[in-house]
């Protein structure tokens, strides 16, 4: 007859369980501390009723920090991001720091690993670099009120090497 | 005298074993016509979302899709499932710890019944008359009326009062039976209720230190990201109070009417204390897209979440076990034979089986959800509504189904039909198919981009938009679908209450036996106060950093804003 070793079975189940759940987390560790894949930080704070006269917030856009490197500026209020478009290199490392002016906002670039949560007070930064040049769509994935469903940007990345042409469409003057 | 009976597909039914007096049984009866009406409330709101985020529908301007969002929500999420709960535990805590409630206990009972009703109107109130659409998470600075966050407060608070009764019930039960293990659901139950008394102090902080007093005007600022994380010090741990009483259901109920038994004393109760130290440190795997919280701290609650998985993969094993137990034991043979001698035909046991199988991939996409950096790819998406609506909205759902229809009948002494039996299978196969439909939809909908909590958005023409729409059609379906599961399933439960015929013999609540032979559980499972101790620590390590760093790192609070 067909009979089974509960407590033997068990056991067996219990160290597939605890292997599963270890190896997961062993990924996800060397993931976020050896190869440095994390996601939203910063550690900035900010007054969240005086966001328009705050460096960098007083002058929203995209600034060249480095060789190719770039930071992108950006405030997010109801219900809208300003800028709401940008026009960026692909292949260069972008350097969000964001901020909301009135309530609890995120960013998301569908498509991307773009996924910030903008807290008043509070300022987000994420690092990524767009691969594929192409028209982005970036959109608020936190309820913030009557309008949320209308609140998004588009993002332009354009190849590399065509460095006049987004530089001269910027929002905001590249360097600072 | 007891009697066993048949019932459908062979289900085991014992009648007249165990009648409660009368009072109690109004209390009982009291919770759930409640949490029904919140359930039949909470659904109305969810086709009206399902139909109209989706574009097929386009609402009434009087009412608002974040309204009806956070009615939905409210009524479901808080309402329908701490109403269920506290009758489920009152009336299993009864029935295993002496057959009743003392008379304090009872008005304890009462008392909080009477403040969670009281909060339940405060809160719809504020939230139909468009005071409150701050969705079911509250997250200022969106200000809501004051009326909202008492209602709030009063359902949570009052959810704390069933707990001083079932806990008197459970200590009264060891005073009078020393050395002897206490019952299996009362000891379920009180582990369930010492972690929703830890959790709910998360959320009760957040409403009486932080946001009454600023919605009241005392104080003009509020600390977002401090409130977000009390929050979810609360938002998650509350998902466990909703399914640890489906857990009760599945270990403790279940096995009666299958003939089988409880195979230990000791698994069930390890589950539960495990639930006890690793449900509450891991509120932190929401907030992986905030700022202001070191990455070492999410992957610690990383790390935390990651243990909490274990208990249930224990009880996968567990009840799987029990039920090819008790296939054998009516005589299978062939290794899969037992699942034929189960009773699929009985509502009251495929209502929680088909629910334990949308655990599986419920569970599987909980585990990427908590996945730090992946979570990066589903965070606020239809995704995360897909998941909870597998995990909450199906497996502790149909589970709850599968009470009320042991629980109506013998708290009304009305008979469970055939009638309302094969109701309840219908109720089930519309609701699992529904389900089905939407929530894979909300799943794909999800890694493609959309996100969740937003109505009919076309982002101005965007190419993507056209990828969401035939998924969005799919989402729709199911939502309707669903709509009509849970019609049948409240006409069944309608007919339960009020019109099914007296029954002959009542229908005895089902609480199984653990085996004879089990050896009994080590007394270490019942010093309450170490186990305590142990889910402080684990607290005190996951929280302490990523709260002196929140609190320490601003002084800029948020004034209120009311943007709906």
């Amino acid at each position: 007859m067909f009979r089974l070793d509960w407590p033997k079975l068990e056991a067996l189940w219990m160290k597939v369980s605890l292997g599963t759940m270890a190896t997961f987390l062993v990924t996800i560790g060397v993931m976020a501390f050896g190869m440095d894949v994390h996601t939203a930080d910063g550690r900035q704070t900010i007054d969240p009723t005086r966001v328009d006269e705050t460096p960098p917030f007083d002058r929203p856009g995209l600034y060249r920090i480095g060789p190719d490197a770039y930071r992108a500026v950006v405030v997010a209020r109801v219900f809208t991001f300003n800028p709401d478009h940008l026009v960026l290199p692909a292949g260069a490392r972008i350097e969000f720091v964001m901020t909301s002016a009135d309530v609890i906002h995120g960013v998301s670039i569908p498509g991307t690993n773009v996924n910030l949560m903008l807290i008043p007070g509070q300022v987000t930064t994420y690092t990524t670099t767009f691969k594929r040049p192409g028209e982005y769509l970036l959109l608020c994935n936190e309820y913030c009120g009557i309008g949320h469903h209308l609140m998004m940007g588009r993002w332009t990345v354009v190849a590399e090497g065509g460095e006049s042409a987004w530089s001269a469409s910027s929002t905001a003057p590249a360097g600072q | 005298m007891v009697r066993v009976e048949h019932g459908p597909g062979g289900s085991v039914i014992r009648t007249a074993g165990h009648v409660f007096p009368a009072e109690e049984r109004r209390l009982f009866l009291a919770h759930f016509i409640v949490a029904h009406l919140a359930f039949f409330l909470g659904i109305i709101a969810g086709l009206l979302q399902g139909l109209s985020r989706t574009g097929f529908l386009v609402l009434p301007s009087t009412i608002g899709y974040y309204q009806l969002l956070t009615l939905h929500g409210v009524a479901l999420a808080y309402v329908f499932t701490t109403f269920t709960i506290a009758g489920f535990l009152l009336l299993g805590t009864a029935k295993t710890t002496g057959g009743s409630f003392t008379p304090p206990e009872r008005r304890f009972a009462w008392a909080g019944f009477v403040l969670m009703l009281a909060g339940t109107v405060l809160g719809v109130f504020a939230i139909l008359s468009n005071r409150a659409t701050v969705l079911y998470t509250f997250y200022p600075p969106m200000h809501a009326h004051p009326t909202f966050y008492f209602g709030i407060l009063f359902v949570l608070f009052g959810s704390w009062l069933p707990g001083v009764s079932l806990f008197s019930a459970y200590r009264r039960w060891k005073n009078a039976h020393p050395g002897e293990p206490s019952p299996l659901f009362a000891y379920m139950a009180v582990a369930t209720y010492i972690m929703w008394l830890i959790a709910t102090l998360g959320v009760l902080v957040e409403l009486v230190v932080q946001l009454i007093p600023w919605s009241l005007g005392w104080v003009p600022r509020i600390h977002v990201g401090a409130a977000r994380t009390f929050f979810w010090f609360f938002g998650h741990p509350v998902v466990y109070f909703w399914l640890l009483p489906a857990y009760i259901y599945w270990y403790v109920n279940l096995p009666r009417m299958i003939g089988g038994e409880i195979f230990s004393h000791l698994l069930p109760r390890l589950t539960f204390l495990l639930f006890l130290l690793y449900s509450i440190p891991v509120g932190l795997h929401h907030q992986f897209g905030d700022p202001g919280i070191a990455p070492i701290w999410k992957f610690v609650q990383t790390t935390l979440t990651f243990f909490v998985v274990i208990p249930t993969l224990l009880t996968v094993f567990t009840v799987l076990a029990t039920f090819e137990a008790a296939g054998r034991g009516l005589g299978a043979t062939r290794p899969f034979a037992w699942i034929r001698k189960l009773p699929w035909q009985d509502a009251r046991f495929l209502a929680p089986v088909a629910g334990m199988l949308f655990f599986i991939p419920g569970g599987a996409g909980g585990i990427i959800n908590a996945s730090y950096q992946l979570n990066t790819v589903v965070h606020n998406t239809l995704w995360l509504p897909g998941h909870f609506h597998l995990t909450l909205a199906t497996t502790v759902v149909l589970t709850y189904f599968a009470i009320t229809f042991w629980a109506v009948p013998a708290l009304t002494g009305r008979a469970y039909t055939s009638g309302a039996n094969r109701a309840g299978i219908a109720a089930v196969l519309l609701w699992s198919t529904g389900m089905l439909l939407m929530s894979t939809a909300m799943h794909v909908l999800g890694v493609l981009g959309e996100p969740r909590r937003t109505a009919f958005a076309t982002y101005a023409g965007a190419a993507i938009v056209e990828r969401w729409a035939p998924w969005r059609a799919l989402l729709a379906g199911g939502a309707v679908l669903l709509f009509l599961g849970a019609l049948v399933y409240l006409a069944a439960v309608a007919y339960l209450f009020l019109f099914a015929p007296r029954a002959e013999a009542i229908v005895d609540f089902p609480i199984g036996d653990v085996r004879k032979r089990a050896p009994p559980p080590p007394p270490i499972l019942e010093r309450w106060g170490l186990w305590v101790a142990l889910a402080v620590a684990l607290i005190l390590i996951a929280y302490t950093g990523p709260f002196i760093e929140l609190l320490t790192q601003t002084k800029n609070g948020a004034p209120p804003l009311r943007t709906w």
